[in-house]
């Protein structure tokens, strides 16, 4: 019952011992092909072979909502995705969520972040990095660290806390679930809740719970890479919040029905 | 009779050159396209070339890599103990090699590049040399990235010295393998990213529905809640399946209809090999019993069955006698019978054998998960039984509680809590079929073993995973993170234990030995090369080191090993003099060349391992 890396371990040992009488003989394990060819070919072999075999990056891009939301605001399109590149070990993980005001032809919301992310437990990865938000203005920079994973029960989370360079503390949760009506046909329920530690009224934004919001996707996925939705989504101000939204004569909750696609390469 | 010049003969008639047909080799082609046997290249000395090619699956047409320019590759036949020079031309631009599945080569000639060569560099060509002391139905492929997938792989047969144990009128060579028009490299990041994205067989509302009509809600929830609590699957069983896989026998898919013919009354020998690269196959021939005479090319003790379960990269030689004149279906069902592919078996070209329909998935229960700690329950549903788990009833003797000093980390998703004895099972799906199912421990090598040494050591290997992250490997280490090889010694004996963390089938493969399957206290047991691991089994095969070098041991499932399910094993020689082995034909020890004379891949290595000097 032994651990075939402390043998391994123990064997790279052994040529000390009788080194002096059999050097050109005395093998070295895993590498005792490199008496038969050209060394420098057989090590360049050797490192590929470990290299491709467990240690390869990879580049995955989701667009997890790309859609048209429909409500009695302005109609708006929001693209919420991610990219991220690397190994198992490693990643670099880039995070955007783009919400355009169609009438008003500008950005609502424009936020981009920049993570390094790794795993730490079976099904949950640490991130850190910065959150940079061009929109709404004026443009602020964050620092973010967060957990990503897929909880017990199949629930996806994804968790972060921000830290705004202006001292401000937030925070983010989201959770999505999955339901197979059939093999293709998938419902999404999902949900996101955003906190704030203190008031920041520049950016109308109540200490506590500051907004909610709920959302319910039937997609086709055509293939799992492409999947055409609708639904409905439900986003709601609480609190100091909506109170300076109010005050603003704005609406606090908002009810939009969605079309979009969700895909990914 | 037909005699094999005979049948040569017949499939040249039959339109050798035929533009449709050019790209298969004779014996693979269907019957109504002239192939009425097996051709193939035989003798001492061939010349195989790695290519790109077009193929036309299922009509279709496709990329490939392959040898020669057919897919599968020629059939190469070669006689027991003779020399054979294979010169392989790399005409690709990536390097390429050719690994020989199964024969006891001398290990700088096993052609795994970065353990035993440093590969086939792009535009060159490298002989292989080496003679075996073995015979019996094998297999060749590219140990290349993921070449295999592309179609780089064929059958390759040796006919024994002396008279062969099987008798048999007439044979064929059946090739079972996995064909996607998708790049395999596109495949691999597909499952990284989404490791159930081929799987169309999950369970849905409608299932959740149906299983509480029958079972209860209760329950229903139940099973579903644990499932969910650990985050698997119970459908998980195939990573890539018939939603992207168009399954191949002898390059055919089954709208083609490969036939083979018979003479009613005639003793056919099929030799059944499965190159797939990530493909475990049900194989049967509904209606006609199968003895199966060797297993992994070795013959095997006669033993009746009506189906089998072949892992990738196994072999399997059937006897069949069909009396009555009319067509038999040859049915290749995947395990998660997603998808088959059917040939047909006649008296003539020309019939069309009934395919059967698909057979209802299998589902994965705790047995599987290393959970079951009633294990008399499985099979069962929403046979789960946590509440049992803490009051330590582990009489059975077939289970055997956790030991797990291997790495836990973030690749490891599952501990086979109750690892269990399962060589006495068929395989994932045939436990219920009404019909026989062979299982290992029917197999009994046809002779004695050659060492009935008692093991002096045990090495005890998990086969480990995250499904959800895509990550293989063995001890919870992919070679990428190896730091050192599994060192066995010259001569010794020792026992290999394999545990299977996972809720996968994993058929795991070891360059260079044969090894003993431990199925019985017998001085006959099976002598493999790969052998398949049930979800949370325990098994056990002694192995005799007695080929010096060192030799790939990986999971034959490509993706697998291309993730890390993989490491090195190192057969050390021992020190001057204290040698045990004794040098036989075709195996005398290496020798390492002297500085000066160290060939580069370009020249053909000398004859070198011949002239050991014991
Ligand atoms: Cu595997």
């Amino acid at each position: 019952m032994k651990r075939a890396h402390f043998i391994a371990s123990f064997f790279m040992l052994s040529p000390l011992v009788f080194s002096s009488a059999v050097a050109q003989e005395t093998p070295v394990p895993g590498s005792q092909a490199e008496a038969y060819w050209d060394k420098d070919d057989f090590k360049a072999s050797q490192d590929a072979l470990k290299r491709e075999h467990g240690g390869a990056a990879t580049l995955f891009v989701l667009a997890d909502r790309f859609e048209y939301q429909a409500s009695d605001d302005a109609p708006a399109l929001l693209l919420e995705g991610q990219g991220r590149w690397g190994t198992d070990e490693n990643r670099l993980l880039i995070k955007s969520e783009l919400e355009y005001d169609l009438d008003a032809g500008a950005f609502e919301e424009a936020e981009v972040q920049a993570l390094w992310s790794r795993p730490i437990a079976r099904y949950f990865d640490v991130q850190a990095g910065v959150r940079h938000d061009f929109e709404p203005g004026p443009s602020r920079t964050y620092a973010v660290a967060g957990i990503q994973g897929l909880a017990p029960y199949w629930f996806e989370v994804d968790g972060a806390v921000f830290l705004s360079e202006e001292g401000d503390l937030s925070a983010r949760f989201e959770a999505e679930y999955e339901v197979s009506l059939t093999q293709r046909l998938i419902l999404q329920p999902r949900s996101e809740l955003n906190f704030a530690a203190e008031d920041v009224p520049e950016f109308e934004t109540g200490a506590g719970l500051s907004t909610a919001e709920i959302g319910l996707r039937l997609r086709y996925e055509i293939d799992r890479q492409f999947a055409p939705y609708v639904g409905v989504n439900w986003k709601a101000s609480t609190g100091k919040t909506a109170d300076y939204i109010r005050a603003r004569g704005e609406h606090t909750e908002t009810l939009s029905f969605v079309t979009g696609i969700r895909l990914w390469f | 009779m037909l005699t094999r010049r005979n049948l040569l003969r017949t499939a040249a008639a039959g339109g050798f050159f035929a533009a449709s047909g050019a790209l298969l080799p004779a014996w693979a082609r269907s019957a109504n396209a002239g192939n009425k046997g097996i051709f193939e290249v035989s003798g001492n000395a061939f010349d195989l070339t790695i290519g790109h090619s077009n193929v036309e699956i299922g009509g279709r047409s496709g990329h490939a890599i392959t040898i020669n320019g057919t897919l599968p590759g020629p059939l190469i036949r070669f006689r027991e103990g003779e020399k054979v020079t294979l010169n392989v031309h790399n005409t690709l631009d990536e390097d390429t090699s050719i690994h020989w599945h199964g024969l006891l080569v001398p290990f700088h000639m096993d052609g795994v590049p970065g353990v035993s060569f440093p590969g086939i560099k792009p535009k060159s060509t490298f002989t292989y040399e080496f003679a075996v002391p073995q015979s019996g139905t094998y297999w060749y492929h590219s140990h290349s990235g993921l070449q295999e997938q592309l179609g780089h792989y064929g059958p390759l047969i040796i006919d024994p010295a002396g008279a062969d144990p099987v008798e048999a009128d007439r044979e064929y060579v059946l090739v079972l393998s996995d064909w996607t028009f998708e790049h395999p490299h596109k495949v691999f990041a597909r499952l990284k990213k989404d490791a159930a994205v081929y799987n169309f067989q999950q369970r849905t509302a409608g299932d959740f529905l149906r299983d509480a009509r029958e079972n209860g809600i209760g329950p229903t929830f139940t099973d579903r809640a644990s499932w969910g609590a650990m985050r698997m699957s119970p459908t998980d069983i195939s990573d890539v399946t018939a939603s992207v896989y168009t399954y191949l026998i002898n390059g055919h898919a089954t709208d083609d209809n490969w036939t083979a013919i018979f003479n009613s009354g005639e003793r056919v020998r099929l030799r059944i090999i499965n190159a797939s690269a990530m493909t475990i196959f049900n194989f049967r021939i509904p209606g006609l019993p199968m003895t199966v005479v060797a297993a992994d090319g070795l013959p095997v003790q006669p033993v009746e069955t009506d189906e089998f379960q072949i892992g990738v990269a196994e072999t399997y030689d059937v006897i069949v006698s069909p009396t009555r004149a009319r067509p038999f279906a040859l049915v290749a069902e995947s395990i998660d019978r997603s998808g088959q592919v059917v040939a047909t078996l006649a008296p003539e070209a020309g019939l069309v054998a009934t395919a059967p329909l698909l057979r209802e998935p299998p589902v994965l229960t705790h047995r599987d998960m290393g959970m079951d700690m009633s294990s008399m329950d499985h099979g069962s549903m929403a046979g789960m039984d946590h509440g049992s788990m803490d009051h330590g009833a582990m009489a059975m003797t077939d289970t055997v509680p956790q030991s797990h000093d291997h790495r836990m980390g973030v690749g490891v998703d599952n501990v086979a809590m109750v690892q269990v004895s399962r060589i006495d099972e068929p395989g994932l799906g045939l436990e219920s079929v009404p019909h026989r199912a062979l299982r290992y421990s029917q197999l009994r090598s046809l002779t004695p073993n050659p060492d009935t040494r008692a093991p002096g050591r045990e090495i005890e290997i998990h086969l480990t995973g995250n499904m959800e992250r895509y990550m293989w490997s063995f001890d919870g280490v992919k070679l990428s993170e190896v730091t050192g090889p599994i060192i066995f010694h010259e001569s010794e004996r020792l026992r290999v234990t394999l545990v299977n963390d996972t809720m996968m089938t994993h058929p795991i493969h070891l360059h260079g030995m044969f090894f003993d399957l431990v199925v019985a206290d017998t001085d006959h047991k099976p002598r493999k090369h790969t052998v398949t691991v049930k979800p949370a089994e325990r098994l056990s095969f002694d192995v005799t080191a007695d080929h010096v070098g060192d030799w790939a041991f990986h999971c034959h499932l490509l993706f697998h090993m291309h993730a890390g399910m993989m490491q090195v094993v190192s057969v050390l020689p021992r020190v001057a003099g204290a040698t045990t082995h004794t040098p036989h034909k075709g195996h005398e020890p290496a020798v390492p060349p002297s500085e000066e004379d160290i060939p580069t891949t370009e020249t053909p290595t000398p004859d070198r391992q011949h002239e050991g000097h014991h």
